[in-house]
């Protein structure tokens, strides 16, 4: 049996729906199940783990202090140390924000194999399905090495409950952040409670026919009353409506949330490599020809000034 | 200060991606240089203009026609190239190893630059292993540079608005992000100056390199054709808004 390790990401204390997915697609293989934990956890996280099926859930006990805890570099030596230490052969990691800048570090110190935004694990064989080229291929990889590890897209998997009985076992690790690489300050942003782009379940997104920076903040409105998260196409971020952080696409955010709706966005090539694998495309758009009027499972013909504000209304 | 540039050839993202077999794409399409990477030699000719005593070097692992990619990033500011020559697909962890390889040949990086990901194969990764090699600290997604004093600190985006800004010793490796600058359209005459530097050619078996103790293997290609198939949403403004909703909830349940 192999023994298989899931970065948790945790959220105001508690364990992210997208967390609970990996442990999902893991447990698919005869794996025992580790739940790697960074940032603290109490009996209640202890025990929405045990439900979704890990046998062990590891409390890594980082030092406290947020400029030690949140360094990346002391984060992806604690997981390491952790992987030598339970003899972990595969180790799960959501490819979100965070994943983007911890999975590729513990990979590195491991010097194992990585294949990230995994939208599907064959745990027996190692083979990790990605889409690369934008988008436009999906590829199946197979790794190989002691140890081989998954950044999994959020919202890849479902998660379905599995209970299994769960142990809790902590390893103090090591929290010297190393003299060359020094967290100085951070900013969360204004709206850290909103959804990251990532793993949001609905996208409000936005493109050119907005026409200006104050139009836009229609989308905020809306996306407000939906409790979604901002999206842009490339265009509303080069002429500075919404911060580049918004762009979904090629050279933005790949994102797979269960609705998107595009407002004013045609649709090119580099836009759907970063939203093709959606749940449901809603788009709202004047011109029927635009590419993604073709290519959606909602199209909606019509003026979103006036659209929008209605929706705002209803909502 | 020598600054290297790791680079790469991948094809146009507008490109349409046809399949040769299960293992390959059909490479009669355009290459050009990698996005990201187009930040990352931006970075580095506005750090050279600054410290006007450097020297920047691009670096790429490639088929012998990446030698156009190497162009591009002389064009955009690089003073010479080194291309790598392989008709092999490598995965990063080989990658990784050949560009420390060339880099250590060829003199001593003061800092080195990538893109933060390829958007050819997607991976997040080479720039990391660079820094773990040369035991460098990484960062990537970077959308702020500021090298003074021995130091160099930077400022990361990740999604949401948040950002994180580390103090990083040098030498150290950053992976470019979109926000860190506006790269420019090459000049003609940058264009032509580009045509003669020089490009230092090495095959990769001439770098010996340790293989990784693990890999990463393509095993099938599939196209992603998600052909999808519209409804319309008609009627007036207020029932499509009504109608949005109503498959919010209903059928997408993602609305309560």
């Amino acid at each position: 049996m192999k023994n298989t390790g899931i970065l948790i990401e945790m959220e105001n204390n508690r364990v992210k729906e997208t967390s609970l997915g990996m442990i999902t697609l893991a447990a698919r293989a005869d794996t025992d199940l580790y739940a790697l934990v960074l940032d603290g956890v109490d009996d209640a996280a202890c025990d929405i783990l045990a439900q979704y099926g890990i046998t062990t859930v590891v409390d890594l006990e980082l030092a406290s202090a947020p400029e030690i805890r949140m360094n990346p570099a002391v984060r992806a030596d604690a997981a390491a140390q952790a992987a030598r230490n339970l003899h972990l052969d595969a180790i799960f990691g959501l490819s979100s924000a965070d994943g983007k800048d911890l999975l590729p570090r513990v990979a590195a110190l491991l010097d194992a194999p990585l294949i990230m935004d995994c939208l599907d694990v064959d745990l027996e064989k190692n083979i990790a399905r990605t889409s690369q080229y934008s988008g436009k291929v999906l590829a199946d990889i197979q790794l190989t090495g002691d140890v081989v590890i998954f950044g999994i897209r959020p919202n890849a998997v479902k998660p379905v409950p599995s209970p299994a009985p769960a142990k809790k076992i902590t390893m103090a690790s090591d929290s010297t952040v190393p003299a060359d690489f020094v967290l100085v300050s951070w900013d969360d942003g204004e709206n850290s409670s909103r959804a990251s782009l990532t793993e949001a379940d609905i996208i409000v997104a936005g493109g050119r026919g907005l026409k200006n920076k104050d139009n836009f903040s229609l989308i905020f409105d809306c996306a407000r009353k939906m409790n979604a998260s901002v999206g842009a196409s490339r265009v509303a971020v080069d002429e500075g409506w919404v911060p580049y952080a918004c762009q979904v696409g090629q050279t933005g955010e790949k994102v797979s949330p269960r609705v998107y709706i595009a407002f004013g966005i045609s649709g090119s090539i580099q836009h759907f490599a970063g939203m093709k694998t959606a749940g449901m495309i809603i788009a709202v758009n004047k011109d029927d020809n635009a590419a993604i009027m073709a290519n959606c499972d909602y199209q909606v013909q019509g003026d979103m000034f006036e659209i929008l504000p209605e929706l705002i209304r209803q909502l | 200060m020598q600054i290297y540039v790791c680079i790469k050839h991948v094809p146009d993202s507008a490109a349409n991606i046809h399949l040769l077999d299960d293992t390959r794409i059909d490479e009669k399409v355009a290459f050009l240089l990698n996005p990201y990477d187009e930040h990352a030699v931006t970075e580095a000719a506005a750090l050279k203009k600054k410290a006007a005593d450097s020297e920047i070097i691009a670096v790429c692992l490639g088929k012998p026609d990446a030698q156009k990619t190497i162009r591009s990033a002389m064009a955009m500011g690089a003073d010479r190239g080194i291309l790598v020559e392989t008709d092999d697909a490598c995965d990063s962890m080989t990658t990784a190893r050949v560009l420390h390889a060339a880099i250590v040949q060829d003199g001593s990086a003061g800092i080195i630059f990538t893109g933060k990901e390829s958007i050819d194969s997607e991976g997040m990764q080479t720039q990391f292993r660079i820094g773990a090699l040369f035991g460098f600290p990484v960062v990537t997604n970077a959308a702020a540079l500021d090298v003074t004093s021995g130091k160099a600190v930077v400022t990361c985006e990740l999604s949401g608005g948040r950002t994180r800004t580390f103090a990083l010793g040098l030498p150290c490796v950053i992976g470019a992000g979109r926000g860190l600058n506006t790269p420019g359209y090459p000049t003609f005459p940058d264009v032509v100056k580009a045509r003669k530097k020089p490009i230092k050619t090495i095959s990769l078996d001439s770098l010996s390199i340790t293989p990784a103790g693990g890999s990463a293997k393509t095993v099938a290609l599939t196209p992603l054709v998600q052909k999808r198939h519209p409804k319309k949403i008609t009627g007036s403004p207020s029932d499509q808004a009504k109608e949005i909703i109503r498959i919010l909830q209903k059928e997408a349940k993602v609305l309560s």
